[in-house]
């Protein structure tokens, strides 16, 4: 009896695990779809995630929708911020230099946060489950019907990004722009555009990851510099630029710190995707699925 | 140290040692004398990521951590066991230095965004530590009736005393990295920030700079947090968290990397407009924070002290042609 008791807290906290490290793989596949095109680290990503969570809970709540396309809506206004940051933001950079970067995405990510307080208040909001129904009982554990959407949505994203980037022709557009911008640019690519769908394309992927996270977590204004920060942890440890290292360090880092929270302490869970992202950095920069040859090209 | 570069030291000396005086009889002001004590304290923090920054090209998101643990070292050294301030806070200072070596020496081998997001990281994780050891630190609730401090036997209460006291500390921090900047390490971080390989090739060793002047860094932001300790005599997490790493990069960011006065401008600068001027705003400041930094960023990237240098100088070349 007891032992079927911990085998099932064992499992409860795996699936927790699994959902939340879904999130933190679409937040890293965020950056990994920047960082690919223009080799910028966005440190506003967090932010699409937040805002997405609320601008759902505003399309649901305020204008009525129903929840999948409030899931849309939201999308496509955090999409329209990304287009934002590039278009008036970005591109008006006089220093293009790494230092001044870093320092106007953390500037526009104030912004994005502060804005969000004044539109939003200080509280967290609730939003409901994409389809109703409660707790599916399974070998003892209770899946939420959320998770499972939110494992959908990330596995649907990851599949269709990898195909775009691999066989579609603006995919590879967008990464012979990371690659080398002057001769994508002789070739006929149109580099500014690819910038700019990147930005909207990393902006649009945060925000449904946090829109299907909030019917489980809640979301409130300052949620989003934590979120950035673990999601550019799995995007590390799985290797810069890396769709499917991302999935799989997303996961890794949810399942640690899910199980820390669960087996050793409820208030250093945080800090488990944190310390992982400075071992990670520290020992091996390139991350668990990259190769050393190509990290000693990228501009770290 | 010729005439034209001595007589703005003499006027900005002389102007910090009367500000207490001045704005004593308006009441509206008279408060000011306690804004300067704590941008005094800000502007240690900011002089060494001045130099992090501005000369070896660095970024650091982690200084808020520092300020903590100089903070937090000297609470719990002087509450706890009773030590004197005085030797409180070079205990606190060696154990921030004896940190930003330990986490340095890998950090800094990493550049540009790696090295921000892992500063970043860390200095998150310190803001944990703090939030979570309640035996030690009080968690969130913070820590509260902490001794102040004595010089020579004497209790430095008032405000006009705590303003001489930390501008000393400024006075004593400004000049020990003025001349850091203008000895042999001076010119190899500049070497550094210029071209880094370069520097290397030439035998400057640059790991071992870059280190040296981040340890610094943390030394002077925890000799800050001490002092900040005794002059609130309460703390909590908050005061420590990344929103405060990030205002210490602004504030040297907006009054110019690439100079001390720059960061001592910014500090204050800043102070006012969070303590004091966006009080009228309320939940706007965090916006009007963003704004201010971005536009800086975008369209004086120099930051505005060198920004004004820079036309003053203009404007005296073209008055006055240079006769060769």
């Amino acid at each position: 009896m007891e032992s079927a008791g911990f085998g099932a807290a064992w499992l409860q906290y795996a699936l927790g695990g699994i959902t939340i490290g879904a999130i933190y793989a679409l937040v890293a596949i965020g950056y990994n779809i920047i960082y690919n095109v223009t080799e910028i680290i966005n440190f506003a990503q967090g932010e699409f995630v937040m805002l997405g969570g609320l601008f759902a809970v505003f399309f649901y709540e305020a204008c009525g929708l129903p929840i999948l396309a409030a899931f849309l809506a939201a999308v496509a206004a955090v999409a329209l911020t990304g287009l934002v940051l590039e278009r008036y933001v970005i591109r008006n950079a006089r220093q293009a230099t790494v230092l001044s970067m870093i320092i106007i995405t953390i500037a526009f990510s104030i912004l994005l946060k502060g804005g969000a307080m004044l539109a939003w208040g200080k509280d967290p909001y609730r939003l409901p489950p994409f389809t109703g129904g409660g707790s599916i009982l399974w070998n003892g554990v209770a899946v939420q019907p959320q998770a499972l959407w939110v494992l959908g949505v990330s596995g649907i994203i990851v599949v269709c990004l990898t195909l775009f980037f691999r066989r579609s022709v603006y995919g590879k557009a967008m990464l012979a722009c990371a690659d080398n911008p002057a001769a994508a640019r002789l070739v006929g690519i149109p580099v500014r555009t690819m910038i700019f769908l990147s930005f909207m394309l990393s902006a649009a992927i945060g925000a449904a990851a946090g829109v299907s996270i909030t019917p489980i977590t809640l979301m409130e204004y300052d949620r989003g510099a934590l979120l950035g920060l673990k999601g550019f942890g799995a995007a590390v440890l799985g290797g810069l630029g890396q769709f499917f290292g991302a999935l799989v360090a997303g996961l890794l880092l949810g399942l640690a710190e899910s199980f820390c929270a669960g087996y050793v302490s409820s208030g250093y869970k945080d800090a488990v995707a944190l310390v992982l992202l400075l071992l990670a950095l520290f020992f091996k920069p390139e991350g668990l699925f990259g190769s050393k040859e190509a990290a000693g090209l990228k501009r770290f | 140290m010729n005439l034209r570069k001595f007589a703005p030291v003499a006027a900005f000396v002389a102007f910090m040692a009367a500000f207490p005086w001045m704005v004593a009889p308006f009441d509206a002001i008279s408060h000011y004398t306690d804004v300067m004590v704590f941008a005094g304290i800000f502007c240690l923090v900011t002089i060494g990521l001045s130099l992090l920054m501005g000369f070896a090209g660095q970024i650091s998101l982690a200084q808020a951590a520092f300020f903590g643990i100089g903070a937090y070292a000297s609470a719990i050294l002087t509450g706890r066991f009773g030590w004197n301030p005085w030797a409180a806070m070079p205990a606190g200072a060696a154990a921030a230095a004896a940190v930003a070596w330990i986490v340095g020496v890998p950090a800094l081998r990493l550049k540009g965004h790696y090295l921000a997001m892992a500063t970043l990281g860390f200095g998150v994780i310190v803001h944990i530590v703090l939030n979570e050891e309640v035996e030690w630190t009080g968690g969130p609730s913070g820590m509260v009736d902490i001794p102040g401090l004595s010089v020579a036997g004497v209790r430095v209460l008032s405000e006009t005393a705590w303003y001489y006291l930390v501008w000393t500390f400024v006075a004593a921090a400004l000049i020990f990295s003025y001349h850091v900047l203008h000895s042999r390490v001076g010119r190899a971080l500049r070497a550094i920030h210029e071209a880094e390989k370069a520097a290397e090739a030439m035998g400057v060793p640059v790991a071992s700079y870059k280190v040296q002047v981040f340890v610094y860094s943390a030394v002077l932001a925890s000799l800050a947090g001490s002092l900040y300790t005794h002059y609130v005599t309460f703390l909590t997490p908050s005061s420590f968290d990344l929103m405060w790493s990030v205002r210490f990069v602004l504030m040297v960011v907006v009054g110019g990397m690439q100079s001390l006065w720059g960061a001592v401008l910014g500090t204050v600068f800043l102070t006012f407009v969070g303590n004091e001027w966006l009080h009228v705003f309320a939940d706007f400041e965090v916006l009007v924070y963003g704004g201010i930094l971005l536009a800086v960023a975008l369209l004086v990237p120099q930051g505005l002290v060198v920004w004004m240098q820079e036309k003053l100088s203009r404007r005296r070349e073209t008055l006055l042609p240079r006769s060769e």
